[in-house]
């Protein structure tokens, strides 16, 4: 068996950050396991611009953003090895994993990054949509892969089902290619995507944006013909009589992304229900001690520079675990969702931490003009204004040091919306 | 040149025959109209081996089930297909009911079905702690199984076609010509001639057998609305459940498949148009009804797939199995509605008898035959060490197309070069399970057009998801 002292799982924007941010705290032994024959995950694909603002501050293409990590990780001592799929970790970190070269590998970590991604819900997620099963419905990031990385059109009259950011910015891509894209429907009352999408992918092209309207059916036997949408109510069911049939060959679906944590329950990782991903303290690490979490593994994002963010947390964390061996006097407390917050990353935090503690959330709904409050034992630390929180996007808030010097066992930490 | 015989259809029925005639020398083609076996009735039903207490002692349905599913265990070991042999329950909901359960077990004992017993609330309860509590009790089957319809029929027919019987597809027969000593067969794909048919044309075998003028029969096309569930939902249950069936029909089933998924359904509704494969709101909202009545744990929010399924109805309610009074050298194998896969080995066996029955006699053995099928590769199934030993063999067993699933490049590229391999993605699908996970193909699916493309020398925009007009791809990008 190979030892090493940190293997990072997926090469993507998360697994490259922790494992550059690990080797910086001082970590000799690392290796990037990535499923796909090159570095940079889904950002490969994504061709289009408006990554690094945050984190770079300029505005890089996907590809561009990736390649700032790729090098780095070539000019590092960080190893990697592409076109290797992970197919277990088990409870004292042993990491199977097997391709072409090495055949199966067996591979004894001191610490783990989880760094796998997500994946897009299919068809088969949305159990009311009924009709005929043809070629031509597909995820959006599929079709975005066709276009972008084989240089094959994918459809030619599309509806996109889901105002997610990949539904958006694919149906800027898709019009660019001279595809005609009909519409884009939501079934919710508003958008899921940022709002630069929207003007930038659809009020620029014209591409209408119907709410609160769903594609209930899908026609045609050999390849797409047509969908049949409909208008729905507050408890989203479709609104009998406002059945539309709409020509097209192609339904693409940005409904939704599922982080892919099969290995970490495999390896026995409780995940938040909410997220999907791993329950994690302040470090990103999972509830299973020298395994860490970062990226759309973890929770799904917003930005790219929010992945990169919090996968420099979780490299340092590892670091500290394997340079330190542990965590010593941590004392964790829970993390609490008031009123219109859905859930909060990290789900746990160490008040003995001396460093100030930044949580990530993201609200249920939309709320124009709201305040973000943060609580700790009844007290408001914090209460910011917001023009418009909205589910599409993440927030934070920072719980200072000196706040969490105050706190013990008992204490509480309440973020909430206040409308 | 001519064929002894001509065996239209590959789906259960027709492959699990023409695998059967080639244990004699007989020069045997199986003519498919579409791109691939097992695409018609035998790729959407239950995928359950029945017991066969169901059907009306005395009728071919009761014998042939009974038999069938005596054979299944055998037939599934040669062919190295998965079966399980997991049983099955009526479950009654009233006092009602459990008169009906008896009849049902009083009609088993008839049609000589084994292992039988009426249990009371509480034996169910033990055995399936997840049933509707108001359940009070219920018929089992031990002898029912599970087995994968369409892993079957590609096996058949791999073994067939190893057993030296061919295979050609895309061959739709648009008419028939009888000269007396043999038949032309005109195809889609040219002509066939042959001296006998076998009629296993599923939903189509009434269109086929007039074409030489048998119209003794009719079929009424039953639609059968479905959903699979995620394999986290796969241990639910682990019998077959049924409800207790009414004039209505059997109602809907709660089972395990034998790849580890849920799978509820089906609906029973008449329909006219015989390509009409799509699901409808009140078909999938009576199995999420019925489902949640019987089993109230399932949940379809882990569904990952809808579809619905076509099977041909006899008007006569029995099987069809026999030498057309139209015809003497045509068989009919035809209303192989349900038990029909339970019974596919026996129907199998009593197709080509009423077939050497026309011929005249047995004809002579194939001394070359097999009826074992080497089993397909199957990564996912493997230990460590099997796994190690495999790459290093074949490092194509190295990549993983399939992350839900875990298929390797290795098993994709051997389901397309299997005799009547994979053509197409759906083909790849069933074949290795690539693309039927929890993710649909979201990430494998263009991996593998790509696959199928290097094998098959075509472009990457020829690939089909099921052959025909079902293209993934237009043209390049400018």
């Amino acid at each position: 068996m190979i030892q090493y002292d940190l293997v990072v799982v997926g090469g993507g924007p998360a697994g490259m950050a922790a494992a550059l941010k690990a080797e910086e705290c001082g970590v000799k032994k690392i290796v990037i396991l990535e499923r796909a024959e090159t570095l940079g995950g889904i950002l490969e694909q994504c061709i289009h611009t408006g990554f690094g603002l945050q984190y770079f501050k300029e505005e890089l293409s996907g590809p561009e953003y990736a390649g700032r990590f790729i090098e780095l990780v070539e000019k590092s001592t960080v190893e990697v090895k592409t076109d290797t799929m992970v197919l277990d970790i088990s409870e004292d970190k042993v990491v199977t994993a097997v391709n072409k070269a090495d055949g199966l590998l067996q591979i004894k970590a001191t610490a783990v990054v989880l760094a796998m991604g997500c994946r897009e819900r299919p068809r088969g997620a949305l159990p009311a949509l009924v009709g005929t099963r043809p070629a031509g419905v597909m995820t959006a990031g599929t079709a975005q892969k066709y276009v972008n990385i084989d240089g094959y059109m994918p459809g030619k009259k599309i509806v996109i089902l889901g105002s997610g950011d990949i539904g958006l910015i694919m149906a800027r891509r898709m019009t660019l290619e001279g595809a005609e894209v009909k519409m884009v429907c939501e079934i919710m009352p508003y958008s899921g995507g940022l709002t630069r999408n929207i003007v930038q992918c659809l009020n620029d092209f014209d591409i209408p944006l119907y709410l609160s309207t769903t594609v209930v059916a899908t026609h045609g036997k050999e390849r797409l013909e047509g969908v049949t949408i409909a208008k729905v109510d507050e408890k989203m069911n479709p609104i009998p009589g406002t059945d539309q049939y709409v020509e097209c060959d192609t339904l693409m679906l940005s409904v939704g992304l599922i982080p892919e944590n099969e290995l970490t329950t495999g390896a026995g990782i409780p995940l938040d229900p909410v997220t999907r991903g791993a329950t994690v303290n302040e470090k990103r690490e999972t509830a299973h001690s020298g395994i860490f979490a970062c990226g759309n593994v973890l929770q799904v994002h917003d930005l790219v520079d929010f992945v990169t963010l919090e996968a420099q947390i979780a490299g340092e964390g590892a670091a500290e675990y394997i340079l330190r061996g542990g965590f010593g006097a941590a004392q964790y407390i829970d993390t609490t969702k008031g009123f219109g917050v859905r859930y909060i990353v990290p789900q746990k935090i160490n008040f003995n931490s001396k460093k100030p503690i930044d949580l990530y959330f993201r609200v249920g709904a939309v709320y124009p003009n709201a305040k973000v409050v943060l609580e700790v034992d009844g007290n408001i630390i914090s209460s910011k204004k917001k023009i418009k929180l909205a589910p599409g996007k993440m927030e934070c808030v920072t719980i200072p040091a000196d706040v969490l010097s105050g706190m013990n066992a008992d204490s509480s930490v309440t973020v909430r919306v206040e409308v | 040149m001519t064929y002894d015989v001509a065996v239209i259809g590959a789906g259960v029925t027709g492959a699990m025959t023409a695998r059967y005639l080639s244990a004699y020398r007989l020069k045997t083609i199986m003519i498919e109209k579409l791109n691939d076996v097992a695409m018609g009735t035998t790729k959407a039903n239950s995928a359950i081996v029945h017991a066969g207490f169901d059907a009306k002692p005395g009728t071919l349905k009761a014998k042939l089930n009974v038999k069938g599913t005596a054979m299944m265990p055998q037939t599934c070991r040669d062919l190295n297909v998965p079966y399980k042999n997991n049983g099955s329950l009526v479950v009654a909901f009233s006092d009602e009911e459990m008169k009906t359960v008896r009849e049902l077990y009083d009609r088993g004992i008839a049609n000589s079905v084994q292992n039988l017993t009426i249990i009371g609330q509480e034996e169910l309860r033990k055995i399936e702690p997840n049933i509707s509590p108001e359940a009070v009790g219920a018929l089992r089957a031990a002898s029912a199984g599970i087995v994968c319809p369409y892993e079957l029929t590609i096996a058949s027919t791999e073994n067939a076609i190893a057993n030296g019987v061919e295979l050609i597809r895309n061959a739709g027969v648009e008419s028939i010509e009888d000269l007396g000593e043999e038949f032309v067969l005109h195809t889609a794909a040219g002509e066939v001639h042959a001296k006998y048919i076998v009629n296993a044309a599923g939903c189509f075998a009434d269109q086929i057998a007039r074409m030489l003028g048998d119209d003794s029969f009719e079929l009424v096309m039953r639609a059968g609305e479905y959903y699979v569930l995620d394999r986290c939902e796969g241990g639910t249950v682990h019998h077959t459940i049924f409800e207790t069936p009414t004039k209505m029909g059997k109602g809907i089933l709660v089972t395990p498949t034998v790849d580890g998924n849920l799978l509820i359904g089906p609906t029973a509704a008449t329909v006219t148009d015989r390509d009409d494969l799509a699901t409808t709101e009140e078909g999938l909202a009576k199995v999420r009804a019925h489902t949640s009545k019987n089993v109230p744990r399932v949940t379809v929010r882990n569904a990952i797939t809808s579809f619905s399924g076509l099977r041909a109805h006899p008007t006569s309610d029995d099987f069809i199995i026999d030498i057309s009074k139209a015809n003497p050298r045509l068989v009919n194998a035809a209303g192989i509605e349900s038990p029909g896969l339970s019974s596919a080995p026996a129907i199998a066996e009593y197709t080509a008898w009423k077939l050497f029955e026309a011929m005249g006699g047995e004809p002579e053995k194939n001394p070359d035959f097999t009826p074992l099928r080497k089993a397909p590769v199957r990564f996912r199934h493997m230990s460590a060490e099997e796994r190690a030993e495999l790459v290093k063999k074949d490092p194509a067993y190295g990549r993983i197309i399939c992350r839900c699933e875990t298929v390797t490049e290795g098993e994709i590229r051997d389901a397309i070069r299997a005799p009547g391999g994979a053509r197409d993605v759906d083909g790849v699908k069933r074949r290795t399970r690539a693309g039927m996970g929890r993710c649909q193909g979201g990430f494998c699916g263009s991996k593998v057009v790509e696959i199928l493309a290097r094998e098959l020398g075509k472009e990457l925009n020829e690939i089909t998801k099921f052959g025909d007009g079902s293209v993934i791809l237009y043209e390049k990008t400018k």
